[in-house]
Order: C-alpha cells, then structure tokens, then sequence
C-alpha cells in the first residue's frame, strides 16, 4: 500500500462517519466566524431551536465591515448595514457563548490572522470559516477551508461537515529565492502557472527548500491564496518554525500537553511513498517579483515585462483578456513599470502582518509617498499594530506620508468605507483584483508588500530589486 | 426543520408563467441578516404599488387568500438566481406547497431544504387545481405527502412523483443539519476517541 500524504493523514484522523458512496462526516476542530456570513446561520440555529455544539471551538470575530480609521473607537459604524451585522455578531457570540474579539478588543483583526496569532490554529486540525481565504491557516500543516452559510449553520449544530474528499497535488519549489522575491511572489507565480482553475478538486501540499526557508508569516501568504488557484485548500508541513511560533501562544497546549501534541506534530508529514494526484515543480531562482495586469490573478508577470496582447493567449482568454485590458485600461506592449498608481494599499489576510510590515519600513524608511497617491498600511490585527508601534515601524510610515489604521479587511473588499473611486488605479498587496472587488470600476494591481511600498514611492509599478 | 404534515389550506391561483426569484423577492430585500422577516415582501413588486399601499386586485392581498398555504402557478415557476432568500420569503410568509407544471431546477432543490413541497403535474390536472384555488377560502386543498396526493374541495385527486429520500426528509423535518444529527452516536464517539488522542485540541 502507498503510504499517506499529510491531508490524507489529517483527513483520517477527523472521519467521524463514513457513508457508503465516501460521503464523509469530517469533525472540524475550528470554527472562525465572522460578521458576514454567519447572520442567517446563527438564525437558522434560533428557528430549529438548536445550539452551538462546541462553543469552545468556535471563535468569533468582527473584520470585513468594521472601519479602520482612528476614530472608529468612539463609536459608531456610519453604514447602518454594516452595524447590524457587526452588532449581531456581538449578540451572537455572547448568546451562544463563543470566544469573541469585539471591535474595542486589541486582538481584534483579520479573522484569519487572529486565528494563529492566538494559537487557536494548530498543526492537524481541521479549520473553517465562512471565508475562502481559511486556507491561509494550511500553514501550520491544518487542514483548512472556507465554507458557505449553510455549511457554518451545519457546523455550528454538530461540529462537523459533510465533505467528499479531494485529490492531491504536490507542489514543489525548490532551491532559493533571488533577493527582492517573497512568499507574495512564490505563490502568484504559482497560479501564474496553474491558472485560476488549476487547483480545482485539490489540495495543495507546498513543499521544497524555497518553502522550508519562508518564515510563518511567508508560509501563511503562500497558502492564503491557494484559492485563488482553485484548489480546497493549502498545507504546509510543519516543522521546528511552525512550533517556535506556536509554543507560547495563549491558546496553545502547555507542559505535558505540549509534549503529547509534539510527538503526533512530528508524525505530520507526507510519506516518502505517498501518492500524488499531480506533482508541479516551479525553480525558486527563476521567480521574479510579478504583480498584475488584468482582473483575474492569474493575469501575473514578472515587472520586467510589458502589458501582454490579448492575442497571445489561446480560446476563450482572448476575450477575457481584451475586457481585463479594457477594464484595466492598459495597451498591449506597455512596460509595467510605466503604470502609474494612485493609491497604495498594504493590508490583508495575505500580507497584514509583522514580518509584512517589517519589508514595507525597510523599503520606506526615510523615504516620502510620491505626490498626489494615497497611501495606507492596515494592520492585520491589533496585536500587529501594537508590535509594529514597538518596533518604531509605525513612526517611518507615518513619517514617509502613508496613513496608519486600525485592524480590519478594509481596502481588500469594498464593504466598508475604504474604497477606490471608479477609475482609481491601486498597487495592493491583497489577494483579488476581480472587477470592483476594491471599489466600484476601481483597478487592482496585486503585488508583494515591498513591491506596493517601492510603488508608492516612485508612483508607479516598481522592480523593488532596482529601487533605492 | 418543521415536519411537513397532512396539510389541508387555502390555495391561491397565479397563473402567471416565469415568475422568477426577483419577483419572488426584489434584490432591494437581500441585505439582511435574517431568514425569517421576508414574508411581508415575498411577491413586493406585485403586491404594493410605488407608496407602499397594498395592491388589491394582487391574490395574496385579497381577503379569502390572506391564509394561503398552497399555490397553484404557471410553468417554470422560480426561474432566476440560486438565492435562497426565495424560499425563505414563501416560507415565512406560511406557504408550504407549490404546484406546477415545471419549476427551475435550483429553485425546486431549495423548496425542499426550506420546508416547501414543490409538486410537479400534468398541464390538465394542474387546470382542475387552479379552478379550485379560485374559489377562495371556503375551498380547502388536501396536500398528503406521505400518499403522495393532491385532493380538491371536491373530492378530486391526483397523485404526484417525488424523490422518496426528498420525502423521508421533508416528513421527518430532516434538513442536512437534521440527518447529520441522526448520526450523533458517529459524533459523539469520535469525540471521545479524539479527547483521548489529542487532548489539546
Ligand atoms: S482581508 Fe480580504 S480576503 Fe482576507 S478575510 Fe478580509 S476580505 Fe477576505
């Protein structure tokens, strides 16, 4: 018999019941909830008269609506849409008895950063949330994925999801990075070459030297966007850094208890032996710092290049690159590093926390954002915020011009006050640049933090490896 | 989910054919953070005029169809988006069975996670049941799922097809979350197994 890859071996160890036709019971370990998607689901609960099976898994969290600007803490959320969520979060949460991070709270943020910043994700548990960018926490070697409101609602009575499972696919990176290339790079680069749909009915397992020598934080930017490459979820497996960053953490296991998850977190690895559904091999020297052009992040390439013709692409992408080039309003041949930029946005579940933070101040210290571009840093969490003031990061960046917020998804999704205009051009270090994902006709240019930062100091797209 | 019992109701005609998820529930309606509350503006844009006044030639607004559980409607009823706030709207405004030449695939699976019965019949008998619907409130309609039946005030009845798992869950009130229940023993033993295996969780 093959031997197992570490989904196989994670999913094993969470089958509750298994149905004739595969169909499985998987337990979940972790419910992260969040203000938009669990409304109808907390209600559904009310209506049928049932409660929250595991309350003490369940950890709720107000991020997507919530404003970020300074004087969010006097009060009240403007869009009243926005306040009834956020306020039927805090009644759900506290009728129901979940661990809950209110607004006022500082480790309040980005649900999927408080998660592992509280050591509630853990290496082999199974995680979701109403939100498909869960499969950041695969950094920790979890099996994580988002889920839809139904499915919260299914979670929340008995802790379990009916899941079929997927396939596997083994994606390797090997060797090092060039100096200027990221995580944001690595894992750009590999939708680059999957496709958007690429991953579809995978999990993805990141493996290679390139991967091993990221950091925690690199290793969850590279997972976060597994989604966009299709794919149910990302893992990495994990090793001595996984367990330096979680030992300690409030929620993770102390003393004997540490003991006992160590020996099993050891055995948490894909087999020498293990089957793979598809293998895909990227050579770390060869990545390039890449943003991009169009509306589909799959629209990626290096800065060095110029703005692709629509005929170069074969079928259907023709068309969809003509609109993308429309919408984007770029011409064919164009170098990228001629786009100009208005605004910058540094934030997100992708690229919100420290480490993220720590490139943006080497790259801008000393420096001013170039004139007429808005630009702003939005920290993944407050504890995030808390450490980079500590770390005198927040003095550089609000000494080079860039506005310095509160923690929340803010320009990532137009649902709250931090939008694009139509028309307005941003170099952002979130992880879609779907039409009007930032704001209504707003254009997206998706790139790592050093490159937004290099960005936002030239006003335009920047090879950060030229950049002084 | 409620079980869904003999049921025996007033029945509303609306011939209308594609009546479609936007007329079921305008989009203006769909920011909300509930499932329930949606009944007072199922069918919104034909059933109140600009000001907000009831319309009173509209079927639901007329004295005798006040109480409507059943509707009799037009082909292809449902048609439109995957969102569930249509089923939710018809729900909470009381109506538990739809019956109709055809419905819109998506539509017809969310009846069944909602609690609503859609029935499917032949052109002729669904024209015997709209004649009888409009004879209002005195004319009572007898749905029985379990005989799979459809009985006029006259005595008339016609049987109909429905999927026998779909009927299980629709009699026992099972939705997804209800039949994963039944497998709490599964549940709870992989719990106990886990709080001895990884305690730390
Ligand atoms: S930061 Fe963006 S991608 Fe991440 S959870 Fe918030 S809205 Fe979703």
């Amino acid at each position: 018999m093959a031997g197992k890859t570490l989904y196989d071996k994670i999913w094993d160890a969470h089958v509750a019941h298994e149905a004739d036709d595969g169909t499985c019971l998987l337990y979940i370990d972790r419910h992260l909830v969040h203000e938009v998607t669990s409304p109808q689901a907390f209600e559904g609960l009310r209506l049928a008269g049932r409660k929250v099976h595991a309350p003490d898994k369940t950890i709720a969290v107000p991020d997507h609506n919530v404003p970020t600007t300074l004087d969010r803490i006097n009060g009240v959320i403007e869009n009243e849409e926005s306040r009834i969520q956020v306020d039927a979060l805090d009644t759900n949460a506290k009728e129901f008895g979940l661990h809950y991070y209110p607004v006022s709270d500082v480790r309040q943020g980005i649900v999927h950063i408080v998660g592992p910043e509280q050591g509630w994700t853990l290496p082999g548990m199974t995680v979701v949330c109403g939100d498909s960018h869960t499969a950041t926490h695969g950094a920790f070697g979890a099996l994580a994925h988002g889920i839809g409101t139904s499915e919260v609602e299914h979670v929340l009575a008995t802790q379990t999801l009916i899941q079929k499972k997927s396939k596997n696919m083994k994606v390797e990176v090997t060797g090092k990075l060039k100096p200027g290339v990221t995580a944001k790079d690595i894992t750009l680069a590999v939708i680059g070459r999957t496709g958007t749909a690429g991953g579809t009915g995978y999990v993805i397992e990141y493996c290679g030297e390139a991967i091993r020598d990221l950091s925690m934080e690199g290793r969850m930017t590279v997972c976060n966007m597994a989604i966009e490459g299709g794919a149910r979820a990302g893992l990495i497996a994990p090793d001595e850094k996984t367990f330096e960053y979680v030992n300690g953490r409030p929620h993770a296991p102390k003393g004997a208890q540490w003991e006992a998850a160590m020996n099993w977190w050891k055995t948490l690895r894909s087999d020498e032996d293990a089957h793979w559904d598809l293998v895909i091999t990227l050579k770390g020297e060869e990545i390039e710092p890449v943003v991009t052009w169009g509306t589909s992040p799959e629209d990626v390439l290096p800065i060095s290049s110029v703005v692709p013709a629509p005929e170069s692409f074969k079928g259907g992408k023709v068309d969809a690159a003509k609109r993308a080039l429309e919408y984007m309003d770029l011409k064919p041949g164009m170098p990228l590093s001629d786009i100009k930029i208005d605004t910058v946005f540094i934030g997100s579940c992708t690229n919100g926390r420290i480490e993220d933070l720590r490139e943006v101040a080497k790259i801008v210290d000393g420096k001013k954002v170039a004139d007429g571009v808005r630009a702003m840093i939005v920290p993944g969490s407050g504890l995030v915020r808390a450490q980079a003031e500590e770390e005198g990061l927040a003095e550089i960046f609000e000494a080079a011009g860039f506005e310095w917020r509160l923690a929340g998804c803010s320009m990532c999704l137009a649902m709250n006050p931090d939008q694009l205009a139509p028309g307005e051009r941003c170099a952002s270090t979130s992880n879609r640049n779907f039409e009007g994902r930032q704001g209504y006709k707003g254009r997206t240019h998706l790139m790592s933090p050093a490159m937004a930062a290099a960005a936002a100091v030239t006003g335009h797209l920047t090879d950060v490896r030229t950049f002084n | 989910m409620d079980k869904f019992e003999k049921l025996t109701g007033i029945a509303a005609p609306m011939p209308l054919v594609n009546i479609d998820t936007d007329m079921i529930i305008p989009k203006g309606f769909l920011k909300t953070i509930k499932r329930t509350g949606l009944g007072v503006n199922l069918f919104d844009e034909m059933r109140y005029d600009r000001e907000g006044n009831e319309i009173p030639d509209f079927v639901l607004n007329q004295p005798q169809y006040r109480e409507t559980q059943i509707l009799v409607a037009g082909e292809n009823f449902g048609c439109g988006s995957s969102r569930e706030h249509a089923p939710w709207a018809i729900a909470d405004f009381g109506i538990k069975a739809i019956i109709s030449t055809s419905f819109a695939d998506i539509f017809y699976n969310n009846c069944f996670k909602n609690g609503i019965l859609p029935i499917v019949l032949p052109q002729e008998q669904v024209d015997v049941l709209m004649k009888d619907a409009e004879k209002g409130s005195n004319a009572r309609m007898i749905v029985d799922l379990e005989e799979q039946t459809v009985t006029t005030s006259d005595g008339e009845s016609f049987s109909f097809e429905v999927d026998s798992f779909r009927k299980h869950c629709l009699l026992n009130g099972l939705d997804d979350i209800g039949l994963t229940m039944e497998k709490k023993p599964s549940i709870d033993a992989f719990e106990a197994k886990a709080s001895q295996e990884r305690p730390w969780v």
